[in-house]
């Protein structure tokens, strides 16, 4: 452990890797003691241990009905109780984890390289390129996000490859802004103006000068809009435009069991404190990842 | 045109933005430097000596208007050039803190532009490069911020001659660090610039630093050069603008009597 | 000159420690010294622990800061055992900062004018109208040109000497014995410099002020004040009379002076100092 230690904090690294290494230890020791950045990480976590285990963790798939157990109080053997087709809530969680997992990777997917993109190469090559993409990201910018999510997903059909995309397409406008805002202050920094008096490309001078420093940013918004990501999404599934039945997605859930809300709460109690708990996780993770990454509130 | 001069710049003007709202930040400004010569651009800040600087070295903004001529060996120097002349003209930047990408290593740092440049044997060419300006080899996997302001300068500069340039532009480049580092970098470029035929135009605010380095200099002020002179004019205190002496006199440190007299 | 009889602070077995991923860092180690009435400098180069005993003295230290020290008593009142509340009236009353860069003392989105009536308000309890005139007086006083302009300008719109003398016009405001002013000038031109340090003198005479100059250049410093301490690794390694600056017997210091080039320099290489570990000891 002590070796392996002195080998993350020696001054001299003896190789490429053992930078990076170094570089993601110092990150973690600051990361470490943000107490509720290290419980949002432990959320999130949780959150992908839950979809990898799921097969193992649950008794079933969650969407075979057994109509004999409808509607069972929390108790053993359903922890979470039963909903109205007799399916184990707590199983329709767990595999619904994986449903939030997919809807979270593959916004960040569709997001960050297009927002990263769009915005670096607006700020740093400026004049009339800077204002045509801006003012496609203010067309993107000016629309409601759920409002224009509706309407794609009216346009494309409902069903969770376009919730997913319509989210996206509504979501990556921020995403450039920040990229640009960015790209602008380090345009006229030192280390870049020494790369460009050194007669390196402008695409290698974007992509491997510009665009990293951009990147944390980027993510850390990311994750502090993934709460609102998967919001979105349970909004569409509520609507019925996300994922259809019996996919057990959290959204969707919630929409089934609202007429038990009275008298059998726990039907849409549990898949919301889910998605409650889950958008909480990446909040403080994306604070605590802010603290780390942000150049600004670093030397 | 003189032959033996390596930089010519005549008639030199800058302005960043347009029209009424200009600013004009080099009004006018000449001087040539010889090959193998040391020259100073001397000046307070908003003097326009670190623009001229850049204007050389064509890494002012789009938005910034040339005008007047600059010839490195008789070929112009506009501000979009080809590689091979970017090559023979490199920069050191005032600033070791912030003219080194944070998240490169210093691997990476020299490699690049050697790679870019199209050099063999990349990895012995950083292993000299680091070792031509007083670093050890281990220093290779650092990244900057492991690195002391001294050590990050020496990096510049490495950055700076691992391509092999003829003319190297040094804006202030001991001003960010402490005195006792300052004299180990002064020697330093001193050094290189004898071993390599190396020509240097340094930009300063500190007369003790051109008068160090450079053998003939300007001061400017205000975008316009108010006197050119050689160093031996300055050692023996006979400038003749009262603005160079003022200069001067002010670098001598404190005194009640010379404050009021400003 | 130094005044023992009449020491206005006097400090001992000062030291601050950082923690660090790395571990614990000492910055300043077992530093002492009384101040008279007089202009003391600290100098030393970066990482010598200047500019953190300025910051200790005014228990201003980073978060992650630790300072301890055997004595630590202000015109007669002992520090270390004053409570908190009395601690902070009487450094904020009588104690006043300079920091480098103006543009991070004031604050950005009140006009230079409004801050040093504020400033009025809260330190003399001045009325808003007797506040806005001493606040034209004060920028006259520190010899600014067109007061009223100033008065109403914004602080991102005068120049670094400008904002150092709007400085200075506030730290005076609460009348202080002690001015602590870190690196005041090193972001200014050399003419402004002079011009600046000339104000500061004045007004420091005429308010039978001290001062703790802490700065880098060693030339200046001498030149300005009285007595100076240099500071090597944490340490205060010799103190000397502005005027035997030149009989300095440290070796640090002398390998200071001596590695500075100079105007009427022959241009031959520098000597470059030698560090002795012993001199951290």
């Amino acid at each position: 452990m002590s070796a392996v230690r002195a080998w993350l904090l020696t001054d001299i690294p003896q190789s490429r890797g053992q930078a990076q290494c170094q570089r993601f230890f110092l990150a973690w020791l600051v990361f470490r003691k943000n107490g509720s950045a290290v419980a949002g990480l432990a959320i999130v976590a949780a959150l992908v241990a839950g979809a990898l285990l799921a097969p193992w963790i649950t008794g079933s798939a969650g969407v075979t009905p057994d109509l004999g157990d409808r509607l069972r109080a929390p108790g053993l053997p359903h922890w979470f109780g039963t909903d109205e087709l007799g399916r184990d809530i707590f199983d329709r969680v767990m595999w619904g984890s994986r449903i939030t997992l997919y809807i979270v990777g593959l916004v960040s997917v569709i997001v960050v390289p297009v927002g990263l993109a769009i915005g670096v190469v607006a700020g740093y090559v400026g004049g009339w390129v800077d204002s045509a993409l801006m003012r496609l990201t203010d067309v993107f910018l000016a629309f409601p996000r759920l409002i224009l999510a509706l309407a794609f997903v009216a346009a494309l059909g409902p069903g969770l490859e376009n919730a997913v995309l319509a989210i996206a397409l509504t979501s990556w406008s921020p995403y450039a802004r920040i990229a640009r805002a960015e790209a602008l202050t380090l345009r006229q920094s030192d280390f870049i103006l020494a790369a460009r008096s050194q007669g390196i490309p402008h695409l290698r001078i974007i992509v491997s000068h510009v665009a990293p420093m951009c990147i944390s940013s980027v993510v850390v918004r990311l994750t502090l809009d993934m709460a609102g990501i998967i919001l979105t999404a349970a909004g569409l599934g509520f609507l019925g435009l996300g994922a259809q039945p019996p996919t057990p997605e959290w959204g969707a859930m919630i929409a089934l069991g609202r007429e038990y809300l009275l008298d059998q709460w726990w039907v849409p109690a549990f898949p919301g404190l889910a998605i409650l708990v889950v958008s909480l996780g990446f909040n403080l993770l994306g604070d605590g990842l802010r603290d780390v990454l942000d150049p600004k509130s670093r030397d | 045109m003189n032959p033996a001069a390596s930089i010519e710049v005549t008639g030199l003007q800058v302005a960043f933005g347009r029209g009424r709202r200009a600013f004009h930040a080099v009004r006018h400004a000449g001087f040539s430097v010889e090959a193998g010569g040391s020259f100073g651009l001397v000046g307070e800040s908003g003097s326009g000596k670190t623009t001229v600087l850049r204007a050389l070295a064509g890494v002012l903004p789009p938005t910034a208007e040339v005008r007047g001529r600059m010839r490195m060996h008789g070929e112009p120097l506009e501000t979009v050039r080809p590689r091979a002349l970017r090559r023979r003209m490199q920069m050191v930047f005032q600033d070791p803190y912030g003219s080194l990408h944070p998240r490169h290593t210093v691997d990476r740092i020299l490699g690049e532009p050697a790679r870019v440049h199209g050099l063999d044997s990349i990895g012995s060419r950083i292993g000299e490069a680091l070792t031509g300006v007083g670093l050890d080899v281990s220093f290779r996997f650092r990244y900057p911020h492991q690195l002391s302001g001294g050590q990050r300068q020496r990096i510049a500069i490495a950055r700076a001659l691992i391509i092999e340039p003829d003319v190297v532009l040094l804006d202030e480049p001991t001003s960010a660090l402490d005195v006792s580092v300052q004299a180990e970098i002064l020697n330093l470029l001193q050094r290189l610039r004898r071993e390599r035929a190396l020509t240097f135009v340094l930009v300063s605010h500190d007369l003790a630093v051109v008068s160090h380095m450079a053998e003939a200099l300007v001061v400017m002020r205000a975008g316009e050069v108010v006197e050119m002179l050689d160093v031996a004019a300055l050692r023996t205190a006979a400038p003749q603008h009262p603005y160079t002496r003022r200069l001067l006199r002010a670098s001598r440190g404190y005194d009640r009597a010379a404050a009021s007299e400003f | 000159m130094e005044d023992c009889r009449d020491p206005l602070l006097i400090v001992d077995g000062l030291s601050v420690t950082f923690d660090t991923p790395r571990g614990a860092v000492a910055a300043v180690r077992d530093v002492g010294f009384t101040l008279g009435r007089e202009k003391l400098g600290i100098v030393g180069e970066s990482g010598s622990g200047k500019s953190q005993t300025g910051r200790a003295l005014l228990g201003l230290l980073a978060r992650n800061g630790r300072m301890s020290a055997r004595q630590h008593s202000f015109d007669g009142v002992d520090l270390l055992r004053a409570g908190e509340a009395e601690r902070r009236a009487l450094l904020g009353r009588r104690i006043s900062m300079i920091l480098q860069d103006p543009k991070f003392s004031l604050n950005p989105v009140m006009t230079v004018g409004e801050q040093i009536v504020e400033a009025f308000r809260v330190h003399a309890g001045l009325s808003r109208r007797e506040a806005h005139d001493r606040a034209l007086a004060m920028l006259e006083a520190v010899r600014i040109r067109e007061p009223r302009y100033v008065f109403d300008a914004w602080p991102h719109e005068i120049s670094g000497g400008m904002g150092q003398r709007v400085m200075i016009a506030m730290m005076m405001v609460p009348e202080p014995d002690l001015i602590i002013a870190d690196e005041p000038t090193s972001a200014l031109d050399v003419t402004v410099q002079l011009q600046v340090l000339a104000l500061l003198d004045d007004m420091l005479a005429r308010r039978g002020a001290s001062l703790i100059f802490i700065s880098h250049d060693l030339n200046l410093v001498a030149s300005f004040c009285d007595r100076v301490l240099v500071m090597y690794a944490g340490r205060v390694v010799e103190t000397l009379g502005a005027a035997e600056l030149h009989a300095a017997r440290h070796p640090y210091t002398r390998g200071l002076l001596a590695c500075q080039p100079r105007v009427d320099g022959d241009g031959a290489d520098l000597p470059t100092l030698h560090r002795d570990p012993a001199w951290a000891r």
